[in-house]
């Protein structure tokens, strides 16, 4: 977890304040392509002459506030749906939860370029993407969680009380499902961070000439025996990106777990 | 087995086909929404902006865009149904010959894979069981959750650095196949598409194995062995392995299911002429008919796996065999 954490600070740091230190600007030709690394460029030049190391350095923005927003948005409707349905039951439950059946009838992947097909590649387009890809998966965790919430007395106590379906899912079962809903979280960031460096690598991503790792590694990669920085080194930025960030939520799950093994598995809360 | 599930089981087994069925034709319906009824017209998307208003006309007559939904969507489907997939809008030429060796030469990977990385993580897991929390364990440990944080595309890159490019120059990073030619005679490139499809599959597979294993040596049955002084040999062959086997046969069909998600990424890094390079192209050209064949494809092969994973799950496991009453 320590280690986790020291990784992703490292990265994030980089991104950050990276762009201060960038020598040259991200989009600037300083010499011939594919050049090795020389005092001018540090890491070598890419596929167009720019320098490698001020693209690493700028590179990593739109990875994490995609990943982010993606998953953020992804694990939120997804939970929605997954507690609505566990909730309501019956004909509702029905239609939501054979709906996300049909969205997980493709590997994630193939939903997304399927999805990529319908838009233009926009920036601002991929989060959502992202999080489509995991409502469904989501909704199936929460759906499981929630249910066991549900048969329960409170939530019995509080339709009683008439309170409306939309009190109960927020203020009964949300908080008795929040601790598998933060792990979920924890480990969709880190596969979300993999599926927007994927995405710039299948060039349904970030397009030129934006600074991406993702997209860094799509460019050079016809260069690599030439010129290999330009692609190790945005793919080692982004191999330690998702290694800290699952060591950190591999942490949180082990944590939670042992602290309180109810969290993981309610059966009984005296109310 | 036990006679009077039976009947039950036959009952849920048809219920599950069913339902694996509905959702494929869900799945079609989805496909044809996402490509059909786009938000721009296709026909333009395809054309480009400057194209004159008479051939995106006679492209929305040719792709028959001018009808009405549903009678598109059955149109659609007949032809599927019937093997006519349609035309590519970028080379012109039939779908059906356009995946065919192409879905083989996926297939090859993804079987091959799948041959290797279930009994080795057995093998692994079962390893990493027996001496819990001992160094082979602790080391495992690591090494799966390092592999399960890497994307397959970064697994795969690495790869083709260490062994192909920069570190060494043992293996070939990219796969050139001609069309029609058999993967299986150019073994040697193979072996790095299929090294990552299985680093990425290993540790999720070895750590349900690992699980089991650890659960049949806790278990009473293995003690009483023990104390009637059957030998640790036997007791490892005859009940930890017989038992690691469940979580093996169910885990292969989910292995299976993750490949096929697998092969889109990996493919890609290597260049590997098969349905997931096929997918990205068509992408990023607007292919439709071809997105759509092979999306088709992609979730049909999903859902199978992942159904055949319930069933043996449930065939194999006895606690769960009266499920479906």
């Amino acid at each position: 977890m320590r280690i986790g954490l020291v990784l992703t600070g490292l990265i994030l740091l980089i991104i950050a304040i990276g762009p201060l230190l960038a020598p040259h600007s991200h989009s600037a030709i300083v010499g011939a392509p594919y050049q090795p690394p020389s005092s001018l460029a540090m890491l070598g030049t890419d596929y167009l002459g720019e320098d490698v190391l001020s693209r690493v350095l700028e590179g990593g923005r739109s990875i994490v506030w995609v990943s982010f927003v993606g998953t953020l948005l992804g694990v939120g409707v997804g939970s929605a749906i997954g507690m609505t349905a566990a909730y309501s039951g019956g004909v509702v439950d029905e239609v939501l939860m054979r709906a996300m059946d049909v969205l997980r009838a493709f590997p994630p992947m193939v939903l997304i370029l399927l999805l990529v097909s319908m838009a233009q590649a926009e920036l601002a387009l991929m989060p959502l993407i992202v999080a489509i890809a995991w409502v469904p998966q989501v909704a199936r965790v929460a759906y499981g969680a929630a249910k066991e919430v549900v048969a329960r007395e409170f939530v019995e106590s509080a339709e009683t009380l008439g309170a409306s379906r939309l009190r109960i899912v927020r203020r009964e079962v949300l908080p008795n499902v929040m601790t598998p809903l933060m792990v979920e979280f924890g480990l969709r960031l880190t596969w979300s961070i993999g599926i927007v460096t994927t995405m710039s690598f299948l060039g349904v991503g970030l397009q030129p000439p934006a600074a991406d790792w993702g997209l860094m590694i799509r460019e050079n990669y016809q260069g690599l025996a030439l010129q290999p920085w330009g692609v190790v080194v945005p793919a080692l930025c982004v191999a330690a990106f998702t290694f800290g960030t699952n060591l950190m939520a591999e942490g949180f799950a082990r944590t939670v777990a042992r602290v309180s093994p109810a969290a993981e598995t309610p059966k009984e809360v005296t109310v | 087995m036990d006679g009077r599930f039976s009947g039950s089981r036959r009952l849920w087994l048809v219920r599950r086909l069913l339902l694996g069925a509905a959702v494929v034709l869900l799945v079609s319906v989805l496909v044809f929404a996402a490509t059909q009824v786009l938000p721009g017209d296709p026909a333009r998307a395809v054309l480009g902006h400057d194209a004159t208003p008479e051939s995106v006309a006679a492209l929305r007559a040719e792709l028959g865009l001018d009808r009405p939904l549903i009678s598109q969507y059955l149109a659609w489907l007949g032809h599927i149904v019937t093997g006519d997939l349609g035309q590519s809008l970028v080379t012109r030429e039939p779908v059906a010959a356009l995946i065919g060796d192409r879905t083989i030469n996926s297939a090859v990977l993804v079987v091959i894979s799948a041959a290797i990385v279930v009994p080795l993580s057995v093998f692994v897991g079962a390893l990493a069981g027996r001496r819990r929390d001992r160094k082979f364990d602790k080391a495992m440990l690591v090494v799966t959750l390092g592999l399960t944080a890497l994307p397959e595309a970064i697994i795969a890159l690495l790869l083709v650095i260490l062994f192909s490019t920069s570190v060494l120059r043992l293996l070939p990073g990219t796969v050139l196949l001609g069309p029609g030619q058999n993967p299986l005679g150019q073994p040697a490139q193979l072996v790095l598409p299929v090294a990552a499809l299985v680093l990425g599959v290993l540790p999720y597979l070895s750590r349900l194995v690992r699980g089991s294993v650890i659960d049949v040596y806790e278990s009473e049955y293995v003690r009483i062995a023990r104390l009637k002084g059957v030998p640790e040999r036997v007791v490892l062959r005859r009940h930890v392995l017989s038992n690691a086997l469940v979580p093996a046969i169910q885990g292969t069909a989910l292995a299976l299911a993750y490949l096929t998600g697998g092969v889109v990424v990996v493919e890609q890094v290597f260049n590997y002429p098969g349905l997931g390079t096929t997918l990205v192209d068509a992408v990023n050209n607007r292919d439709f008919p071809v997105i759509q064949m092979v999306c088709l494809v992609f979730a049909a092969c999903y859902v199978i796996f992942n159904l055949l994973g319930d069933v043996l799950t449930v065939y194999v496991t006895p606690r769960l065999r009266t499920a479906g009453q």
